[in-house]
């Protein structure tokens, strides 16, 4: 018996492995590699002392604080209420369902750009609700409430669609046991539901502030954009590039993706944790 | 009538329903009528004017050229990813799917400041381009790449675990009987996955016509040239002309409706999952 | 200890259950046993409460519960696929009932951890409450879910094709084991099954079931030696079927006497082993019509082509309405 190869892959029936996998990886190196690489090396030219100088200054800490601060808010928003909808789409029947739920999906078709102005259009003190707030001393447009109901409205589908299948796959007879042991419909939510359902919602609410935190189109409109105080990062580099200053302008990039990246990470190993302390 | 003991109070029932309801219509329905009703403030004799000025109409043209090229492109990366990586096995295959996902985690601005880093004036590549004479940003081709980035992973993920699930007893089958890989993919493959295939099209386009920050970093907001119909939107409404903006703005939005009335019944039909993984 | 009177369900068009009348005694090990669709798990799931009946009472221990929400029953239920809380530990599974308890019966922390130890202990688990449902196998986890019921001191235990989804050696061991602990504990139990073998092995009574219907209550040794009906006596243990004048003809293989006078006649056409049985096919002398027998494999096996001449000493013949009109000896 001859001693086995190492064969980088097992062997196929199915051809066109060569044709499908080289494509693949010709394309995926042109178009998200190499221009991924770009910004580290350009970043990495930048020096420390000018990258710490530029990527972490005063009005990018600001900016940093608001992106991340109204994505994490907005999260929260969305991980309430995305948990509501999708209990109601996934437990009950009511009429215009399919409507809610296609409806539900809007953020994800809807150009950004449209949402901004129509979000803006709502809440400008003219605005069809922002005439109502105003009087009361709330404002909303050209502030970080602003920012952050612009978020809500991109992250819904996020949760909403994280949550959905995993509550659908839930087995009623846990709820049931629960029941036969004496907990009211309460306690059967909090002790055993949510702690079910519990990774998905993490997983939703990590999707939704990722894309929160780099979102750009539809906050420019109702934010103002005043440096300092509603200014966010994607909009803070964008002003760098109409200067011409690279430089700054990848500097902020770089630390906006090792952040998001971090926070996702962090949220990943700690499903990863659980899912391992469970048993599989 | 509900036979199951394990369900909230009808009451509690309705409540959560009119909150979700609610939610809904607020920050979701209420948005969306303000574009359409925005638009017709003044009737329909200036909304159609908005419609039909040569800006506008360049507009239009752009976005839709620039979907006529990046979704076919990536309908086929999308294609060739998910029989590379659902068909065969192969060790780095989590590294792939990820790779491939990265253009989602990516804002849409740093999408286009790679490409301004990689093809601008002082680019890597600036310089050569300019011997050249091609413009890259601030042009079309910039647009394109800007787009095809950002709407690099939509067919792919939805092939993926669709792919997945069906296996590959039908290629084998196909094989064994003596097709080849074309023949296999085009009788067998294919019409497995048109739902699927379908539906990230659709998703592919929406986002393609629709994108704005990468967009906007990259074209150089050059009206009547380099001007998308997102970007038209925003030149319109930075200048105070609303009609106009909101104008071209349910364009877009009925695009989005489109989409979602396409989504549902391509869910009812093929009884997709409900839209996860996004 | 449990009375159900009238039991009557629909759901929809579809009517699941027909007017059900059921006594159960204290201590009692019953069964309810019936193929699929024949409505005894939904019989079992109106007396834990987690459904309702459209009509009809149920009495638990002296207290009418016929529309008392399943939490305020006081049930033990064992779910077919365990229903463990995968995101608890085994201990909190088990002291789960104890601690949603509010009001005079709450036990304190300490109370219910060593509660939830002994029941661990009875359960033959002893050590394993740190450990996560996930990593236990089929076996353990049904005795987990077995513990949790037992925690709360129900005065009813009711299993839902307990052993449905274990491995056939597992699935023994098992009922072994639950009949032993039924002797030790006393606890009023009903379980359904459609596995024909378990129910004779550990039931008091059996209540056989079809559409929606009882056909017949016993216990095991009665249900089996005089069948009722043509679905309980084909449906428990193996049955030969032969017309007869008047309907057919019901006799076990054991019933059989192979005689040379015999008043019935078989030509083999085919024979083959079918377990604990020599099966063999063939045309009956008289009406001429093809039909199986079925002989015990103590005796010869039959050959082809031979003829073999019988008559069961014991049979029970039914007319087409599925009344019995004869019993016993022919």
């Amino acid at each position: 018996m001859s001693t086995s190869t190492w064969r980088w892959r097992q062997p196929s029936v199915l051809p066109g492995f060569g044709l499908s996998f080289g494509f693949t990886l010709a394309w995926l190196t042109l178009i998200v590699l190499i221009p991924l690489a770009t910004i580290f090396l350009k970043a990495a030219g930048l020096g420390w002392a000018e990258f710490v100088e530029v990527g972490f200054s005063e009005r990018a800490m600001a900016a940093y604080r608001l992106s991340f601060g109204t994505a994490a808010a907005a999260g929260l928003v969305n991980a309430v209420f995305g948990l509501v909808v999708a209990w109601v789409l996934v437990r009950y029947n009511f009429p215009g369902k399919q409507v809610v739920s296609a409806l539900v999906d809007l953020p994800f078709a809807l150009p950004t750009a449209v949402a901004g102005i129509a979000l803006t259009a709502l809440y400008a003190p003219q605005g069809w609700i922002g005439q109502f707030l105003e009087p009361l001393g709330i404002k909303v447009a050209f502030t970080w409430i602003g920012i952050t109901i612009a978020l809500v409205f991109i992250g819904l589908p996020f949760v909403v669609r994280s949550v959905e299948p995993v509550l659908a796959d839930l087995g009623r007879d846990v709820e049931e046991a629960a029941a036969t042991l004496g907990a009211t419909r309460w306690q059967t939510f909090t002790q055993v539901i949510f702690p079910a359902i519990g990774p998905a919602l993490l997983t939703g609410f990590a999707l939704a502030f990722a894309r929160g935190v780099g979102e750009y189109g539809s906050v420019i409109f109702i934010s103002g954009n005043m440096p300092g105080r509603t200014e966010i990062a994607p909009l803070l580099i964008v002003t760098q590039l109409e200067q011409y200053a690279y430089a700054g302008a990848t500097a902020i990039a770089v630390v906006m993706m090792l952040a998001s990246f971090a926070v996702l990470l962090l949220i990943n190993l700690i499903q990863a944790a659980s899912r391992r302390r469970m048993g599989a | 009538m509900s036979t199951r003991a394990t369900t909230e109070s009808p009451i509690m029932r309705a409540v959560l329903i009119t909150v979700a309801l609610v939610f809904l219509g607020f920050f979701l329905l209420l948005p969306l009528l303000a574009v359409f009703s925005e638009a017709l403030r003044e009737g329909a004799g200036p909304f159609l004017d908005a419609l039909h000025t040569p800006d506008a109409l360049a507009a239009i043209r752009l976005t839709l050229l620039i979907a006529a090229i990046s979704v076919p492109l990536n309908m086929v990366f999308g294609i060739a990813a998910s029989w590379a990586i659902t068909k065969f096995q192969f060790p780095g295959k989590a590294l792939l799917i990820t790779l491939i996902d990265l253009p989602f985690s990516v804002s849409p601005v740093v999408s286009g400041l790679i490409f301004v880093l990689l093809f601008g004036a002082n680019g890597l590549f600036g310089a050569w381009l300019a011997e050249h004479d091609l413009k890259i940003i601030f042009a079309v081709p910039g647009i394109v790449l800007a787009t095809v980035f950002i709407t690099f992973p939509f067919v792919a993920r939805e092939l993926i675990p669709l792919m997945l699930e069906q296996g590959k007893d039908d290629e084998e089958a196909a094989i064994s009987l003596g097709a080849n890989g074309w023949q296999t993919f085009w009788h067998v493959t294919l019409p497995n996955i048109r739902w699927g295939l379908l539906y990230g099209v659709l998703l592919c386009n929406a986002r393609a016509m629709g994108e704005f920050g990468a967009v906007s970093v990259v074209s150089g907001h050059i009206r009547g040239e380099t001007n998308t119909m997102p970007l038209h939107v925003e030149i319109l409404y930075n200048e105070y002309d609303f009609v106009g903006a909101f104008a071209v703005a349910s364009l877009l939005a009925l695009l989005a409706l489109v989409t979602l009335v396409a989504k549902t019944v391509l869910e009812w039909r093929f009884g997709l999952h409900a839209g996860a993984r996004h | 200890m449990i009375h159900l009177r009238g039991i009557t369900k629909r759901f929809g068009d579809y009517p699941a259950l027909h007017g059900i009348d059921l006594d159960v005694a204290p201590g009692e090990f019953i069964a309810l046993l019936g193929p699929s669709g024949s409505g005894k798990t939904t019989l079992l799931r109106i007396i834990a409460g987690l459904e309702f009946q459209d009509s009809g009472t149920v009495l638990l221990g002296g207290d009418d519960v016929s529309r008392t929400p399943v939490a305020d029953r006081h049930v033990g239920f064992v779910f077919q696929h365990y229903a463990l809380f995968r995101h608890m530990t085994v201990a909190d599974n088990v002291a789960f009932g104890l601690s949603v308890r509010r009001g005079k019966g709450r036990l304190p922390k300490a109370a219910r951890r060593a509660r939830a130890e002994e029941l661990l202990r009875l359960v033959q688990l002893e050590g394993l409450g740190p450990r996560y449902p996930g990593q236990l196998s089929g076996g353990q986890r049904q005795r987990v879910a077995l513990a949790r019921a037992l925690a709360i001191e129900p005065r009813l235990l009711l299993l839902d094709e307990p052993f449905g989804a274990l491995d056939a050696n597992v699935r023994k061991d098992l009922r072994r084991w639950l009949r032993d602990l039924h002797k030790q504990m006393g606890l009023t139990s009903i379980f359904v099954t459609h596995d024909q073998e378990e129910a004779l092995e550990l039931a008091d009574r059996v209540v056989v079931m079809n559409q929606g219907r009882i056909e017949q209550i016993g216990a095991p040794d009665a249900v089996y030696m005089n069948p009722e009906t043509p679905f309980v006596s084909h449906f428990v243990g193996e049955t030969n079927r032969l017309p007869a004048p008047g309907g057919e003809i019901h006799f076990r293989p054991h019933e059989i006497t192979l005689a040379a006078d015999g008043a019935e006649a078989l030509l083999v056409d085919n024979v083959f082993r079918k377990g604990a049985v020599w099966r063999a096919e063939g045309l009956l002398e008289g009406s001429g019509q093809f039909v199986e027998l079925d002989l015990p494999s103590s005796g010869d096996a039959p050959q082809l082509g031979q003829t073999i001449r019988f008559h069961p000493h014991r049979a029970r013949v039914f007319n087409p309405n599925g009344d019995q009109t004869q019993g016993e000896t022919r």
